[in-house]
């Protein structure tokens, strides 16, 4: 039986719109000091992803992907709707999910003035790992992700932003987890480590029990490892479906072969990839 | 849908000692990477305590107070400035902790872990506490040949058992400010140097309470640190026991209790660091 891994119910997040202290003093206060608008991020966002597939979220920059990676990790509240992680919610049993999950974002985030190794060993041991474990586990990553282990004992900021990033990827994948959140992971690196990081996605995906979302604005990415694409734009799931299936969709009696995925995205949801939505669509109530 | 369980995670059953661990770890890392600020601090630290410590040769030069009088001066502010040196250090250590996460980049990254809030708290206060211990240790092996005080009414195991005994409540404290950054994520870190500053003025760190205006007399009982230099004090320069210090002993212990209740605080730290964006 097909076991869904990950299940995501109308889920609507915004920032702002809290009490407003600025009011009790508004007699100091510059008359522009007026409080931001509501900003929904999402907007009744659903999908599921089902077990051992990879599942691309496709959308320009700013159109809500990494809030909702960021409600999948357990870091921010959903403002409506649940997740469901594995059958557990992100929310009323967050402790269980982030067991089951784990996440490279386009950011590498690491201590800069601490080795790769010694970074890899704090990462381990809060989820679990022993030292002697990580220390068998830290090279074997290492090296099939294309990473130099005479590196790891270097400051990670005397490293390339490529080779950062590998280590972003071992991270993650040293606490074998489940379900990965792989949100813009080969942003900014040169196309060598692009492939060597996709390379091991791919071999991880094939290797083992593991469940990936992939948010991406690479169309070609997107292309080589999803087995189905969602398409988000203004906060909202626009279209759902394989790569072919949303290639059909645009077809309208042309060979599908001959067209460009992100024909397919601008067709769809009206936005062009390269082009950054707004932060958040204002509400026109905040 | 049927839950599921990770089978490698549940197979690493770790205890919270071993997680909290991992955090003290990790800042012995941090520190020995960043060895040229902890040298730093290390020399401010000297230089600050000698500075203070010699206003109270001033007075004696000065005929202001005898020779007996000037070195109980000495030892008073010798030793309020080697324990606000040892409070700075545990209230820096933890309370800046998700500062300096920002700061690196790794909160997210070390919030997303399957780590109870309070053992990350823990870990960061034994850390915390140990590297004060050893910077202010330092700090009086240096400065004390400057000074020839005499410490033979010294009770150095009531001293011991004061500093034990509150370094949970400072602990507390540091919890306390070090939680204001994800509550207010735009003025949190200049909140808790506040805090820290109210401490010092509250506490009587280089004079006694009493010269302080009533109403921040009462303040002052509010401070664990105002118990803890009394205590140190009685048990350094009046060479009071145990015994003697037992109410100072119970009301750090009270204190200590009171912040040790912090699982509902850090529910709400966990709430207020998942509605910002980017906490």
């Amino acid at each position: 039986m097909e076991q869904q891994a990950l299940k995501v119910t109308n889920v609507s997040k915004y920032f702002g719109g809290g009490f407003d202290y600025r009011k009790l003093v508004s007699w100091c206060l510059p008359v522009t000091a007026s409080r931001p608008a509501v900003a929904h991020v999402l907007r009744d966002v659903s999908f599921e992803v089902r077990r051992g597939e990879v599942f691309g979220l496709i959308g320009a920059n700013g159109s809500g992907k990494s809030t909702l990676v960021r409600v999948l990790s357990t870091l921010l509240l959903p403002d409506s709707g649940s997740v469901e992680v594995f059958g557990h919610d992100v929310v009323k049993a967050s402790g269980s999910v982030r067991a089951l999950i784990n996440r490279v974002s386009a950011d590498p985030s690491f201590f800069r003035n601490m080795s790769s190794y010694e970074n890899l060993l704090f990462f381990g041991r809060i989820y679990g790992l022993s030292p002697g474990e990580i220390r068998v586990l830290v090279p074997e990553v290492l090296r099939r992700l294309g990473f130099k282990e005479e590196m790891a004992s270097e400051p990670m900021n005397h490293l390339s932003r490529g080779q950062q990033q590998k280590v972003a990827v071992a991270r993650s994948f040293l606490t074998s987890p489940v379900m990965m959140l792989l949100d813009e992971p080969t942003t900014g690196l040169d196309p060598r480590s692009r492939r060597d990081v996709q390379r091991f996605i791919r071999d991880v995906q094939r290797d083992h029990d593991v469940t990936i979302l992939l948010t991406t604005h690479d169309m070609e990415e997107a292309e080589i490892l999803c087995d189905r694409i969602s398409f988000i734009a203004g906060g909202r799931i626009v279209a759902s479906g394989t790569p072919l299936e949303l290639r059909e969709r645009v077809a309208r009696g042309r060979p599908v072969e001959e067209i460009d995925m992100e024909d397919v995205f601008m067709e769809l949801t009206g936005h062009d990839l390269e082009e950054d939505e707004a932060p958040a669509e204002m509400a026109a109530h905040g | 849908m049927a839950s599921f369980t990770n089978p490698m995670a549940a197979s690493r059953s770790t205890g919270p000692v071993i997680l909290a661990w991992a955090f003290v770890e990790r800042q012995t890392n941090l520190w020995k990477r960043y060895w040229a600020w902890e040298l730093v601090w290390l020399v401010y630290g000297v230089v600050n305590t000698l500075a203070i410590t010699f206003i109270a040769r001033e007075v004696e030069q000065a005929g202001i107070a005898g020779a007996r009088d000037a070195n109980d001066l000495v030892l008073f502010l010798l030793l309020g400035t080697l324990v606000w040196a040892y409070l700075s250090a545990v209230l820096d250590d933890i309370s800046l902790v998700i500062t300096w996460e920002r700061w690196e980049g790794t909160i997210e990254h070390t919030l997303m872990a399957p780590v109870p809030r309070w053992v990350h708290l823990v870990g960061m206060s034994v850390f915390g506490v140990l590297h004060a211990i050893v910077r202010t240790l330092l700090i009086f092996a240096i400065a004390l040949p400057f000074f020839a005080v005499d410490f033979s009414q010294a009770d150095w195991l009531a001293a011991v058992a004061v500093m034990a005994v509150g370094s949970v409540s400072i602990a507390g404290l540091g919890i306390l400010a070090g939680v204001l950054p994800l509550l207010y994520p735009e003025r949190g870190t200049q909140m808790s140097f506040m805090v820290q500053a109210v401490v010092l003025l509250i506490s009587g760190v280089y004079y006694s309470v009493e010269v302080l205006p009533g109403w921040l007399q009462i303040l002052s009982y509010a401070s664990p640190a105002t118990y803890i230099l009394d205590g140190i004090r009685g048990a350094i320069i009046e060479g009071e026991g145990v015994g003697a210090l037992a109410e100072t002993l119970a009301i750090l212990a009270l204190f200590g209790a009171l912040w040790c209740r912090f699982p509902s605080l850090c529910s709400r730290w966990r709430s207020a660091g998942r509605s910002a964006p980017g906490s």
